[in-house]
């Protein structure tokens, strides 16, 4: 077994050097032209505005949330649909109480006001 | 060439049996905790905290009388066993003897921290009025006035005990990750809810969610390897593959297999605080709420154990000799660096911090025993020390600055903590006794963990641990003592501190802790027994 700790060390240090060779080449061929441009965000093509750290909107970030409300049901659906026939009856009680559980969520974002766009 | 569709997938699915009675204590919690959410939604604004806490109290109890049931059916659990071929939920579920005891533990001491949670007399409760205010605003101030709470913790803290009772019970490692996070995520909330000092305790939530969820990755990446290694996320498979008898015929493959145990690893180590993956808890520790600290702090590490067993024990035992050397230097390390750093600390809940680290490392030597009885020693080892730090913690949030009007926040900092043995005998009684537990002093229940696991160390020859554990103990007793001594030899210097009235809740939680720490302390037998008719494993 000790062996394999070798191979773990070996694929460890050839990470490390593979890194190190290829920056170490990429510097050597590479021509330098600093330019100021070269230092500033890159946002798809787009001049960036204001600084790195800024605060988002929290209400895209409840949306983003309740999202996953529905990812999580259609992650779930697609695979018990295929098998729903040999499930029957027991099946379709069981998702319907899955499903239940995730209304839920959505029922308490509702109510707690997190559907409204303007507060 | 086989195209990707045509793989049989209606042919071979089988509809998993369910056994009702086994996983009702999670059904229970589970449940509990979505009726709560519809609370939190429906329930007017007045009586919603109490309802709160009766469906908390009400789901917990029923639960922990589903977990009793189990434990007098036990013969048909433990003898007639579920077989893994068709266990549970598709065997993703196991409910043997250590995940009914874990189950127990979690439940009795998460009823305790609901009692601390609903401690309001002091200062409004230790959670925010509202926790969208931003900390210092007058939003904040006008949602303090009207005399907001935030009753959202309730069904936070069920989900998250559900997570934790399907952590140890957990038999593959895809539903362990299911219930990693679902014990974690409402953890990591829960931290950033205090009422005082809420940028150090939003700070702690970041830190923790940050940290945590770095460490759920190194979990599953380990997962991966360890299913590219067996072939299945089933414990008993990968136990089956690593000593050649599984189904696929592993040759070559041994650099998945420690890469997988390792990074399993530190996702386990992180969540039970072992160093070198320590560095959260302080900063965790200090900045949460104090109940939920004391939650935090018993719970996740009973379930966070019991999950440790389990993979150590079910999973990889034919691999020990090339995790055991790695694990001996993390338990080492975590028992000297705990009681070391500990010393130097100057705030209470910091100290306690690092004393749950190097208690990590003392039941640590009790997992690396790689023995039953290192198993029942763990299993007694958490009861009581989950008993002794929901104690402790339940009195550090007694005692409060003494402000002009009135009780003003926790004083935490230890020079607070002079003389209270004069001003408050009880309290600075009470915080002895669970001082003297932590430290091992002989009649406190934590003697008998300590002796549990030092022996069961000893007896399977991992006595340089248990050596190195006993001596780090008594660096840690150093400084326990001190606060001992702080507290009823020196003269109170610095600000001023009371000790503010308790509720029903706080006073119920610490004199049970007392009840146990004393009585175990004195009749340990009551639990070993217990303890040792549950410490076995099935596969």
């Amino acid at each position: 077994m000790s062996a394999s700790w070798v191979v773990v060390g070996a694929v460890a240090a050839g990470g490390v050097l593979f890194f190190t060779l290829g920056m170490l080449a990429n510097r050597l061929l590479r021509p330098s032209a600093p330019n100021p441009e070269k230092l500033t965000t890159y946002e798809s093509g787009v001049d960036p505005v204001g600084r790195g750290w800024s605060q988002t909107q929290v209400r895209y970030y409840l949306y983003a949330f309740l999202y996953v409300v529905f990812a999580v049901d259609a992650v779930y659906l697609f695979p018990w649909a295929v098998v729903l026939a040999e499930l029957g009856w027991v099946g379709v009680i069981e998702m319907g109480i899955f499903l239940g559980i995730l209304a839920v969520g959505l029922l308490h974002a509702w109510r707690r006001g997190a559907l409204r766009w303007t507060p | 060439m086989t195209p990707l569709l045509s793989v049989p997938v209606a042919a071979d699915f089988v509809a998993p049996t369910v056994d009702y009675v086994a996983v009702l204590p999670m059904l229970i919690v589970f449940g509990a905790a979505i009726v709560a959410v519809l609370v939190e939604a429906f329930a007017p604004r007045a009586s919603r905290f109490s309802i709160q806490v009766g469906v908390a109290l009400v789901g917990l109890i029923a639960a922990l009388g589903a977990v009793g049931k189990l434990i007098v059916d036990g013969t048909r659990v433990e003898t007639a066993g579920i077989p893994a071929a068709d266990g549970t939920l598709a065997a993703s579920i196991v409910i043997d003897g250590p995940a009914i005891f874990l189950q127990g533990t979690i439940l009795a001491l998460s009823i305790l921290a609901v009692l601390t949670m609903t401690e309001r007399s002091t200062d409004g409760g230790a959670f925010t009025p509202q926790a969208s205010a931003v900390p210092g605003s007058p939003g904040e101030g006008a949602a303090r006035r009207v005399g907001l709470v935030q009753s959202e913790v309730f069904p936070l803290m069920l989900f998250s005990v559900g997570g934790m009772l399907m952590f140890p019970a957990s038999n593959d490692l895809l539903t362990m990750f299911v219930a990693l996070e679902v014990f974690s995520l409402p953890l990591y909330l829960l931290c950033g809810l205090a009422r005082r000092r809420r940028l150090l305790s939003q700070e702690a939530s970041l830190k923790y969610f940050l940290l945590g969820a770095f460490s759920s990755a190194f979990f599953l990446y380990g997962a991966a390897l360890l299913y590219g290694f067996a072939e299945s996320v089933r414990l008993a498979d990968i136990a089956a593959a690593i000593t050649g008898t599984g189904r696929p015929a592993v040759v070559g493959q041994d650099g998945l297999l420690l890469l997988g145990i390792a990074l399993l690893a530190v996702g386990l180590l992180f969540k039970v605080g072992a160093a070198p993956f320590h560095i959260w808890t302080p900063d965790v520790y200090q900045g949460a709420p104090t109940p939920v600290t004391g939650f935090m702090a018993a719970c996740t590490k009973v379930a966070a154990f019991g999950a440790m067993l389990r993979v150590v024990y079910v999973a990889l035992p034919g691999a020990r000799w090339d995790f055991m050397p790695a694990l001996w230097g993390v338990a080492i390390l975590t028992m000297v660096v705990g009681s070391v750093i500990a010393i130097v600390q100057t705030d209470v809940k910091r100290m306690l911090a690092y004393s749950s680290i190097a208690h990590a490392g003392f039941l640590m030597t009790g997992v690396l025993a790689i023995d039953k009885i290192g198993i029942s020693g763990v299993l007694f080892y958490l009861f009581v020390y989950g008993f002794t730090t929901i104690g402790a913690f339940a009195l550090v949030s007694l005692v409060r600055d003494a402000g002009e009007d009135g009780v003003g926040g926790e004083a935490t900092h230890l020079s607070q903590w002079a003389g209270l043995g004069k001003r408050h005998p009880m309290a600075a009684g009470a915080f002895t006794l669970f001082l003297l537990a932590m430290a091992g002093i002989p009649l406190t229940s934590g003697f008998m963990g300590k002796y549990a696991v030092f022996s069961a160390a000893v007896s399977n020859g991992a006595w340089v641990l248990a050596l190195i554990g006993v001596l780090a103990s008594a660096v840690a007793a150093f400084f326990y003592v001190r606060v001992i001594v702080l507290m009823y030899f020196s003269e109170p210097s610095g600000s001023a501190s009371v000790v503010a009235t308790p509720g029903v809740g706080t006073l119920f939680a610490i004199l049970l802790s007392v009840v146990v720490t004393i009585v175990l302390g004195i009749a340990p037998t009551v639990l070993f027994g217990p303890a040792e008719a549950a410490s076995l494993f099935l596969p």
